[in-house]
């Protein structure tokens, strides 16, 4: 008895597998069909679908040539997708494309909307061509709606993905430019901080200033944080830690350019800044630290 | 592994050579303390360029051996700490408080030197 129904159950597992086989072959020739009737029509469908572009003001930023030669090769790589089912062109393709296009300021909505509008430009076009025959229309719309929804999707995974490629690209320029440590005098660093520092940057600043003690032998180094706004008890212990790890490098730190919101918190979350050698302004700071250095700055007298 | 001691001039020099023991600490300790009375010595430079990492015991041993010179009528200068051995100690609180740092060798005796001439 338990024999026959696992027999039987083969039998059905076998007969699902054929259905799904007829099922994925009468699918293909489907779209063998669909991408027969977008070749056809290719001029027609791909001008409507321009004039629906700029009808519904997407892609301003571009020119209406540029906007018809991109559209071209959209709705070629689109057709070919469908056909082939393969979706690693598209992919390339349209990240080439976002390459191009994002330096000009289009928006995501923008890539998602003329995407879109190509699926219901063609979807249009399969009514208009399959409306006497309803049964047929629905198969066609069967094999041809997950696939454009894939293709969608890929258009815009894709235009997203270079898109975060470029702004971590940009957040790693940002970073690398907002620490420098510079040599002003024989043994005298300066280290101007500006803008907000989170924990991270803060380690870096703390690891490229050691860093540049040891390379310029500095003895004296002034950090200057006139351009700082805030700081939170983490950053102010950062600083403290970094002014005591200079001294064991044998560097001694004057900080400069405490602003009064900053002296107010410093004050109130009780940091302990006795350690530091904080002096009003950057100009000041540089004067002590040639004092240090045993540097005396003279005017010359008037040249004759 | 013994940590040498050298003395050149006024001035006893002990280098790291690598990572040392307990008991090799202790001995750096006892040896600087007696030396620097024996050698009528002004100033003592540890140099420990050649350590990567500085555990708690290591830094604690140091900043005592710099108090005990002090007490015994000479000056400590501790040279060379790595960058990223400066941020770790400073870290987990170890800052060599009221001891003398310098970048090498050379900047500690020069530190040394300035020292001596100021007394005289």
């Amino acid at each position: 008895m338990a024999k026959r129904e696992s027999s039987s159950k083969d039998l059905g597992t076998r007969n699902n597998q054929e259905v799904e086989l007829t099922r994925s072959e009468a699918q293909s020739e489907l779209l063998r069909e669909l991408v027969a009737h977008l070749r056809q029509n290719r001029t027609q469908l791909r001008e409507e679908w321009v004039v629906r572009i700029s009808e519904t003001r997407l892609l301003t930023a571009m020119t209406k040539e540029e906007i018809f030669a991109e559209a071209t090769s959209v709705y070629d790589s689109y057709v070919e997708a469908l056909e082939t089912e393969t979706f690693e062109a598209l992919q390339a393709y349209a990240r080439n494309l976002s390459e191009r296009i994002i330096p000009r300021g289009v928006e995501t909505h923008e890539v998602v909307g003329i995407v879109l509008l190509l699926r219901d430009v063609l979807a249009r076009s399969l009514f208009a061509k399959y409306q006497t025959d309803f049964k047929k229309l629905n198969r066609i719309l069967d094999a041809y709606e997950p696939a454009a929804n894939r293709i969608a999707n890929t258009v815009a995974v894709g235009f997203v993905q270079e898109r975060e490629r470029v702004i971590r690209q940009q957040q790693e320029a940002i970073r690398e430019l907002s620490t420098p440590v510079l040599q002003v005098r024989e043994r005298l660093l300066i280290l101007p901080i500006i803008g907000v520092i989170d924990p991270q940057r803060a380690r870096q600043l703390t690891e490229q200033l050691l860093r540049g003690i040891r390379t310029n032998r500095a003895k004296v180094v002034v950090i200057d944080i006139t351009g700082v706004a805030a700081m939170d008890v983490t950053v102010a212990n950062h600083l403290v830690q970094t002014v005591e790890a200079s001294r064991l490098l044998g560097a001694t730190v004057i900080v400069t350019g405490l602003s009064p919101e900053i002296a107010q918190t410093l004050v109130t979350i009780g940091v302990d800044l006795g350690k530091m050698n904080t002096v009003g302004d950057l100009q000041g700071g540089i004067e002590q630290a040639e004092r240090l250095l045993g540097y005396k700055v003279v005017t010359l007298p008037e040249p004759r | 592994m013994e940590v040498p001691i050298l003395k050149q001039g006024a001035v006893l020099i002990a280098t790291f050579q690598a990572a040392l023991s307990d008991a090799d600490l202790n001995q750096l300790r006892r040896g600087l303390v007696q030396q620097v009375v024996k050698h009528r010595s002004r100033g003592v430079i540890v140099d420990v360029t050649a350590m990567d990492v500085m555990d708690s015991f290591a830094s604690r041993t140091l900043r005592e051996i710099a108090h005990m010179i002090r007490l015994r009528g000479a000056e400590t200068v501790i040279v060379g700490i790595q960058p990223e051995v400066a941020f770790a100690m400073v870290q987990l609180g170890m800052t060599f408080e009221g001891v003398a740092t310098a970048l090498d060798l050379e900047e500690g005796l020069a530190y040394l030197i300035q020292k001596f001439k100021s007394v005289e």
